[in-house]
């Protein structure tokens, strides 16, 4: 296993570099001048100069690439021309309350999407069958950000049962937490639990074909065990991988959720940095994520070798 | 392997006989039927648009604002008294229009580079496959709002940054399905008669992998015009006053509680097309694949 890490690791590395170097060269390209953004009202000649020469903004491309990816590596994502604080410093204070989104949405979409998933599978054929993809396939088209403007609209405006946006520490208030997290973690979780059902039948029918469901049966074992003890343990390795791959999914999915909920986490953080032209901020946003995603596929990957033991041996 | 992979190079006979079948089966599904239908519509009411009996998209009424749905507007008003069956209606071409336009910008690119990877393999296939990875790294929304944030916002500039996030998923489809055709004995067989190298992509590769990126285009063109309305929805995209259902949707968000049907009209309409174009790819899917009956 170690040695299958060492490789895929190996192999992520030109492609970290590329995006290293793709997200750099974008924000470069940018419209607008980042000094005067940062200089605000101020437009004197020296000060513009000064905040130039001060983040290299002088130096020809490749030099600030460089000077850039060595800050990155040594944990310097540089400083928001916005706020002044370090990169890092912002993405570490926004992304727990996106994680806890995220961990709260995919909870949603395994509770809604597995279940489906089974039931799908077993009553292959009928009107349950035929329901649930129909109810997975209008998780998939719905809009998020309008499902969360028509759940504000119902559970907040009208019923008045849960506060339409606002957010706090889950270490603070749990209670308040949890209140201002479940309608924006529901809208997230629809459209993946929609992924998640749709690949849990899929891997559910390959299953109940299989010789030891038959088998199984044929020893004359209780259906839910058979279905639950024999098929789903093997049909949850595909639907485990799959979960790991919507990480990239529940990244994007929260920035325009977190816009409509106003919570201040990693999605409004790129909302408000590509709107300010916070170069800085969007490069550090960029290479995070697509260097978290590349993370959460090689744990996909091993994820797929320790849960299916014929794939240790390759 | 493709779903055409065994057709190739046979008798036109055999070719009508499978697009037939592959009809027969298309109509036999009522799901695929049902998204065709949809998608049959929402394109009626876009071209059609110029010519219905509403008012124009930036026609105001400040004596109708924000009125609820009623026989002269009956979607009713928005905020400045336009009408919003009216802006539906315009707003459908430019929802449509981003998702063709930015799924034909990523076959227009992905192909090609796909093609190449499979058939050249070797430093070319590498040096490809390693960008594709690296553009698949980042989260498609992530991306499409970084490259509308670039290239400024508009419609034109959406559906650009839409079509470069979508054209890696066509490069690595476009690869994978040129790499399994080029096992086939066929190609082969075209070498050996000494068919140059473009000879043998437009006559045997290209026809085979058809199929499945036909389908993959489908389910895309749904993925894009939610992409589109997210960006719009943000305000990289559409500008105001220009409708588009994403804007719209952005603008209405302000007034839930005092006109709600505002918020309500261009949702459902999001949600239906989309519907549709998943509804039509997956019976597309069904329809192609052999192991079907």
């Amino acid at each position: 296993m170690l040695g299958f890490l060492a490789r895929r690791i190996l192999i992520a590395i030109p492609t970290v570099i590329l995006i290293s170097v793709f997200v750099f060269t974008l924000q470069k390209l940018l419209p607008g001048d980042p000094v005067l953004a940062m200089a605000g009202e101020e437009r004197d000649p020296e000060v513009l100069a000064f905040l130039r020469e001060k983040y290299r903004l002088n130096d020809p491309l490749y030099m600030q690439y460089f000077h850039w990816i060595g800050g990155v590596l040594q944990g310097d994502l540089g400083i928001s021309l916005r706020t002044r604080q370090p990169v890092l410093t912002l993405i570490g204070e926004k992304l727990p309350v996106t994680i806890q989104l995220a961990v709260m949405a995919l909870i949603i979409a395994v509770f809604i999407g597995v279940p489906t998933g089974i039931l799908s599978a077993y009553r292959k054929g009928t009107w349950i069958d035929w329901l649930a993809n129909i109810v997975a396939l209008s998780g998939l088209s719905i809009p998020n950000f309008w499902l969360g403007i028509m759940l504000i609209l119902l559970v907040s405006v009208n019923l008045g049962w849960l506060p339409a946006s606002g957010y706090a520490p889950l270490s603070e208030d749990p209670l308040r937490s949890i209140q201002t997290m479940i309608m924006p973690a529901f809208v997230l979780g629809t459209g993946l639990a929609a992924t998640l059902m749709r690949h849990t039948r899929s891997a559910m029918l390959g299953v109940l074909k299989s010789d030891y469901v038959r088998t199984a049966r044929a020893k004359g074992l209780n259906e839910r065990v058979v279905i639950l003890k024999h098929a789903l343990r093997n049909a949850l390795v595909p639907i485990v991988t799959v979960a790991t791959l919507l990480f990239g999914e529940l990244l994007a999915g929260a920035v325009l959720t977190e816009q409509i909920f106003t919570i201040p986490g990693f999605g409004k953080l790129v909302v408000d940095a590509v709107f300010n032209r916070d170069y800085a901020v969007v490069q550090g946003i960029v290479l995070c994520t697509a260097v978290a995603f590349i993370a959460m596929n090689i744990l996909a990957d091993a994820a797929y070798r320790i849960l299916n033991p014929r794939m240790r041996d390759t | 392997m493709s779903a055409l992979s065994d057709t190739a190079g046979i008798a036109p006979g055999p070719q009508k006989r499978m697009k037939s079948r592959v009809w027969a089966k298309f109509r036999r599904n009522p799901s695929a039927l049902l998204g065709a239908v949809l998608v049959a519509f929402f394109v009626c009411v876009a071209l059609l648009a110029p010519v219905l009996p509403v008012p124009g998209p930036l026609e105001t009424d400040w004596l109708a604002v924000r009125k609820p749905p009623s026989a002269a507007h009956p979607f009713g008003t928005d905020e400045i008294g336009r009408d919003v069956l009216s802006r539906m209606i315009w707003g459908a071409q430019a929802s449509l229009m981003a998702g063709v336009v930015s799924v034909f910008i990523a076959l227009l690119l992905g192909i090609p580079l796909g093609v190449a990877a499979g058939y050249r393999r070797g430093w070319t296939d590498a040096a490809i496959s390693r960008v594709t990875e690296a553009l698949l790294a980042a989260p498609f929304l992530i991306l499409a709002i970084a490259l509308a944030a670039f290239l400024g916002p508009s419609l034109t500039n959406a559906m650009i940054a839409i079509g470069l996030s979508a054209m890696p998923a066509f490069i690595r489809l476009a690869r994978g399905q040129t790499l399994s055709v080029m096992t086939e004995d066929y190609v082969e067989s075209a070498r050996a008669i000494g068919l140059t190298d473009l000879a043998i992509i437009r006559r045997y590769i290209l026809p085979n992998i058809f199929p499945p990126l036909l389908v993959q285009a489908t389910l895309t063109v749904a993925t894009a015009i939610i992409a589109e309305a997210s960006l719009s929805f943000l305000g990289l995209g559409q500008q105001p006053p220009a409708p588009s259902w994403g804007s719209m949707l952005n603008i209405a968000k302000n007034f839930l509680e005092q006109a709600p049907w505002m918020a309500m009209w261009p949702g459902i309409a999001i949600f239906l097309v989309v519907l549709g174009f998943n509804l039509l790819g997956d019976g597309l899917r069904d329809a192609l694949d052999p192991r079907e009956t």
